[in-house]
């Protein structure tokens, strides 16, 4: 399989970057190159292999090689849904490129 | 007595604790070395901002509320956000950005008294092996300026190697701390994934980031990371409640005993003679000391490398789509619409192997190739991490080669990104297992180029690394070699 300069045009746009005619013909070659060694993976079968999003996930597996109390604390978690922090809008906006009244500027988007 | 640039984080915090010299006194002497900025090793330095955390630290040491490490200088790759130094990632994108917080690493750190020197290069949103990927222009290796010294963190492992700073912080996704401590001859550990806090540390990867400290000594890394980690649970859901831990008292248990495992997978063809004769003396040394060697397989070791290459750019191309020209960072001046301004601004504001990656995250994450490469890399992702545990039922720890050669010249590999990936072969394994792993000097290789032991550990096992490693420094000088640019 290889990607083709209108597979680039189509990832390019997903990615929002403008690729220089140039830049898209080299892109296209290095990413290729890169595929080809990425083949390889489709020939490992992982029939009833659970995929991994995070090591967090693994340690969960294995919490007999882990103190009880350590193995309390390996786990993913959401915390309460409270304000924590305290308001810091001008300080969070100081390195936006453009503010007005406290709010990001952007191009029109509805006419 | 010994000039004070040539001594490490332990040795500068003893001098500081009995006061025989002062916070100001050290900075002042480090900012000296740091000025013309030597290897290009940093992006941000501000004396003042220094010498007013120096001014501090010696406050504190007067009045008898010092932290442990009050007044150690340290230097921070540019990833971690700091309020008293601007940051950028090494990228053009974050060109000038000044963070309204400090990372917690940073904040740590701080807390436990250490100064900071500024800011140090890396290779662009760490996305790289050799620095070259840096916006602002590549570090060069201190024992020889032609070669890289490694990356992402290099300039990190240049400051450290160089005396610009007893130590440094870095972070690793798929070797970042690893592979430049070794290039560059200096010790550096990237502990279990979670244990330092991932907040004000520019995303990459977020599965694989992960912070850790780069010294001259396992000793001198044990007490940053003992400041370093801890949960922190409020700013980061994936930071272990695991408590903080000393790492510093289990440096002194002898080697009798301890299970070695070597992996086959990390001796083939690939690996350079002289890489390979300094790990098997390494390995020789450890079995002197009382360790035995096993012999193990991590037998998806090379699958590691498009594994972890379809996740990271994945994760990434999620990460960075924050960078818009909307929020903070750069936005192009000229453009059509909302559309046009974001494709413009992320054209102009990111480098080459950014913008690959992004491009083939991008495509393993869309419809009709996530099944075949993203779901397929993470069920060989776990293969790789059951590996691990059926290796570690054999030994206590793992040993191996950082990389399969040592620094190569600026400009080798430049323009064959997939040769940079292939360089990456034995640091991605742990990366992807979330493991803690270290660097440790062993002697240099051909052209005299540092050559570095890789230590694995199972999950939390950061101080029985760091015990081996400093048993191994004990008993040899490796790591007190000075490279002769730093002379």
């Amino acid at each position: 399989m290889s990607l083709d300069s209108t597979d680039i045009a189509r990832i390019a746009n997903l990615a929002r970057l403008e690729l220089q005619p140039e830049e898209s013909t080299r892109m296209q070659g290095q990413i290729n190159a890169f595929f080809d060694i990425v083949t390889q993976i489709s020939q490992v079968d992982t029939t009833g292999v659970l995929p991994m999003a995070h090591p967090v996930d693994a340690m969960q597996h294995l919490q007999a090689n882990i103190s009880d109390a350590d193995a309390q604390g390996i786990t993913l978690r959401l915390r309460p849904d409270v304000a924590s922090e305290p308001n810091a809008r001008e300080a969070n906006q100081r390195s936006a490129p453009a503010v007005e009244r406290g709010l990001f500027l952007v191009p029109k988007v509805i006419e | 007595m010994t000039e004070l640039h040539n001594l490490g984080v332990a040795e500068l915090a003893a001098l500081l604790k009995n006061k025989e010299v002062s916070a100001v006194d050290v900075a002042t002497r480090f900012l000296a070395r740091c000025g013309g900025n030597p290897h290009h090793a940093f992006l941000d330095i501000d004396s003042e901002a220094t010498l007013a955390q120096a001014r501090a630290s010696d406050a504190k040491l007067a009045n008898g509320t010092a932290g442990p490490l009050e007044g150690v200088p340290v230097a921070h790759k540019d990833v971690f956000v700091t309020r008293d130094f601007a940051t950028t990632a090494g990228s053009k994108m974050l060109s000038g950005y000044r963070s309204p917080f400090d990372a917690t690493v940073v904040a740590r750190l701080r807390d436990a008294g250490m100064v900071s020197l500024g800011k140090l290069n890396c290779d662009e949103f760490a996305m790289g092996s050799s620095n070259e990927n840096s916006a602002y222009g590549a570090v060069t290796n201190p024992w020889n300026a032609a070669y890289v010294p490694g990356g992402s963190s290099g300039g990190s492992a240049a400051a450290v190697a160089a005396r610009l700073t007893p130590a440094a912080t870095g972070t690793d996704t798929g070797g970042s701390i690893r592979q430049p401590a070794a290039f560059c001859g200096i010790t550096g550990i990237k502990p279990t994934y979670g244990r330092a806090s991932r907040y004000g540390m520019v995303a990459f990867a977020s599965s694989l980031d992960q912070a850790g400290p780069m010294a001259r000594s396992a000793e001198d890394c044990a007490l940053l990371l003992s400041a370093m980690c801890g949960p922190d649970l409020d700013r980061d859901s994936t930071s272990l409640n695991v408590s903080a831990e000393n790492f510093s008292a289990h440096l002194n248990k002898s080697l009798q005993g301890l299970r070695v495992g070597v992996p086959h997978e990390f001796f083939g063809d690939g690996l350079a003679a002289d890489v390979r004769g300094a790990i098997d003396a390494a390995l020789k040394q450890l079995q002197s000391q009382g360790a035995t060697l096993v012999p193990i397989s991590l037998p998806r070791t090379e699958l590691s490398i498009p594994v972890y290459y379809i996740i990271a750019p994945a994760e990434a191309s999620s990460n960075l789509s924050r960078f818009d020209g909307v929020k903070f960072g750069h936005r192009a001046k000229d453009f059509a619409d909302l559309t046009d301004m974001y494709k413009k601004t992320r054209a102009e504001g990111f480098g080459d192997e950014v913008k690959r990656r992004i491009m083939t995250g991008a495509y393993v994450l869309s419809h009709g190739y996530y099944d075949a490469y993203y779901l397929q890399a993470q069920k060989i992702r776990r293969m790789i991490a059951d590996d691990f545990q059926r290796a570690f039922a054999d030994c206590d720890v793992i040993a191996g080669p950082v990389a399969p050669t040592t620094a190569w010249k600026l400009g080798d590999k430049t323009d064959d990104p997939v040769a940079n990936y292939l360089a990456d072969i034995f640091t991605l394994p742990a990366s992807l297992a979330g493991l803690p792993c270290m660097s440790v000097p062993v002697g240099l290789g051909d052209g005299g180029m540092p050559v570095g032991l890789q230590l694995i550990g199972n999950y939390l096992q950061e101080a029985k690394l760091l015990n081996v490693a400093h048993q191994f420094q004990l008993a040899t000088d490796h790591h007190t070699q000075q490279p002769g640019a730093a002379a």
